[in-house]
């Protein structure tokens, strides 16, 4: 394989029911600077039914092009069928990057496609940068940093002989450009040859699960509680301040394996990304599969009895003391300055 | 009806603490435990054995301590244990991982192969659907509930982040689990004691069927650059007031930043 060949950042426009998911474009911010630092195009690959006028928001935020394969077979998420197609895609348009979420679709096809290619992929990546240095003789190279170990370890993978360098993202963990309407860019239809024969899996239904409130990923105050809050009736304490704050309610792990709190607003490694302006830990001890989920927010406040707890370790600021007696104490006072 | 499910010896990574001093991880002393995915695997294959009469084989690639994980699998009810080890393997990423994994399955008579969604130390969710397209088999991942229907067919439930989907494969497949949904068994004490009298097969690469050069490092398309711990933050002002002095140290810290 000679490397040279393959040219362009490619991103994986995933859509579900014709929307293309937030993570996508902000795969496009970060395929943008990767572009920039090689001297090559962003292209968006979106695949669905009835999609050709989602073109434009990827052109807007940052592609270059964005190829579009239409059809039936495309409508819903289905491993085979969206492999046949953007295998077709890859093969024809030889790509050097290709970026995906690290949704549960993202997470399905990138490593079918991997093994169907014969290339790298590297999961849920923090950090993508293109360097060119001493060790890699000067030529850029892409390094993709992600967390090993339960988020214990940090290790930069490189793919130095394969191509396409592939590589998931989680939700939350890149930043978005802000829209740009004006933006031009080149929109081309691709037409994927299907071997049906191959499809022996049918979707007999999709339920939608029922949403509690709004999505912790997209809050810009999060108050977040873990074991020190006990219960259900400690969360309503936790309510009333992200309401004065204007912000949302999180978990950490062991209030949703308590039945306490649902999954979609745990935060951590099994949870969510989440980098709201603010976030407030209230009697959360810290698990580094925590902190994985949380320590790049904006502002960091932590109470916790436990003057130890590791939550203090990425705190900004930290309040020994009791949640209980803390949270409804803030929230009151906030009420007068707010 | 031949199950075979994929297992990993993994250490327990809630258990691994960073040296506060050196800022590496210790390892010491940390517990090696079957990963929590694979036994949720094992767990449905095994109910799969008890409504359908299924015979169930693990498999697993690791070095000759990933026995103990194997001898558990006796011990919560399996038929056959084998052990995919040798230094030929050794510095696989994924994709050498599935295919050495891919390799030992090709030569072995099965219906279903069940693996765990992804192991706690690596968290990649990879290995099972490219071991998927090695055997060229269709997969489901993210898998928190199966059953056979009369025809043969599997009819599978899928957890997505927003929604829980119905699928129907048919034929032979790839499934990964949930360890949520399948809350394993306990081993059985008779079966801890016949587990060490039972035979683990130790199998090395020449008895896979696969092209030597696609295993191990020299298989591996990706490579460790570098492995550095966590980069230390800063440490933020910690306040042991009492509550009243607290909340006025926040509300004007949140003042200063302009967060309210």
């Amino acid at each position: 394989m000679d490397t040279k060949d393959y040219k362009n950042v490619f991103v994986f426009a995933e859509q579900r029911e014709g929307a293309v998911q937030s993570v996508a474009f902000e795969l496009l911010g970060k395929a943008r600077d990767l572009a920039d630092t090689l001297g090559e195009k962003v292209v968006a690959v979106l695949l669905g039914h009835g999609v050709k006028a989602q073109a434009q928001a990827l052109i807007a935020s940052g592609a270059d092009e964005v190829i579009v394969a239409d059809a039936p077979e495309l409508k819903d998420y289905l491993t085979e069928p969206y492999s046949q197609a953007l295998y077709q895609i890859i093969a024809q348009y030889k790509p050097n990057i290709v970026l995906y979420g690290a949704t549960t679709i993202g997470r399905d096809l990138a490593p079918r496609l991997a093994a169907r290619l014969r290339t790298g992929l590297t999961a849920d990546c923090t950090r993508l940068e293109v360097v060119a240095d001493e060790k890699s003789k000067g030529e850029p190279q892409f390094r993709m940093t992600r967390p090993a170990f339960g988020g214990n370890l940090m290790a930069t993978i490189i793919c130095p002989d394969n191509r396409p360098q592939m590589s998931t993202v989680r939700p939350g963990v890149m930043r978005k450009r802000p829209a740009d309407a004006g933006r031009k860019g080149v929109v081309t239809a691709f037409s994927p040859v299907f071997d049906a024969n191959r499809f022996k899996v049918r979707l007999v239904e999709t339920l939608r699960k029922e949403k509690s409130g709004s999505d912790i990923s997209e809050a810009k105050v999060l108050v977040s509680g873990g074991r020190g809050v006990h219960d259900k009736e400690g969360f309503q304490t936790l309510r009333r301040l992200a309401d004065v704050l204007g912000g949302e309610v999180a978990s950490s792990r062991a209030m949703v394996d308590a039945g306490v709190m649902p999954h979609e607003r745990q935060v951590g490694q099994t949870g969510k990304t989440v980098r709201p302006a603010l976030y407030v830990a209230c009697g959360i001890s810290g698990a580094i599969q925590h902190l994985a989920g949380m320590e790049e927010s904006g502002f960091i406040i932590a109470i916790n009895k436990d003057k130890f707890a590791p939550i203090f370790s990425v705190a900004d600021l930290g309040i020994v003391g009791d949640v209980h007696q803390i949270v409804p104490l803030l929230t009151e006072r906030l009420k007068k300055e707010i | 009806m031949h199950i075979i499910v994929c297992i990993k010896q993994v250490p327990d990574t809630t258990e691994i603490r960073i040296d506060p001093v050196k800022g590496t991880l210790v390892r010491e002393g940390i517990p090696s435990i079957m990963n929590p995915d694979d036994k949720g695997g094992l767990e449905l294959a095994l109910r799969f054995k008890e409504l359908y009469g299924a015979q169930v084989t693990v498999i697993s690639m690791g070095p000759p301590q990933a026995d103990m994980i194997l001898r558990e699998a006796f011990a919560m009810g399996v038929d056959r244990a084998i052990l995919l080890s040798d230094r030929k393997f050794a510095g696989a990423d994924t994709l050498a991982t599935s295919y050495a994994l891919a390799g030992a399955i090709r030569t072995l008579d099965f219906d279903l192969v069940i693996a765990g969604r992804q192991a706690i130390d690596g968290d990649t969710a990879q290995v099972g659907p490219e071991l998927a397209e090695h055997l060229d088999l269709p997969q489901v991942s993210y898998v928190v509930g199966a059953e056979r229907l009369a025809d043969g067919r599997l009819r599978v439930k899928k957890e997505n982040e927003d929604s829980v989907q119905t699928l129907e494969v048919e034929g032979k497949c790839v499934l990964t689990v949930l360890a949520s949904a399948f809350e394993p068994r306990y081993m059985q004490v008779s079966g801890i004691v016949d587990a060490y009298s039972r035979e683990v097969e130790v199998w090395s690469a020449d008895r896979l069927d696969v092209d030597e050069t696609k295993l191990g490092l020299s298989g591996s398309p990706t490579k460790v650059f570098q492995s550095f711990p966590k980069a230390l933050k800063a440490p933020g002002k910690l306040c042991e007031a009492c509550a009243e002095e607290a909340v006025e140290i926040m509300v004007n810290t949140l003042k200063e930043k302009h967060l309210i």
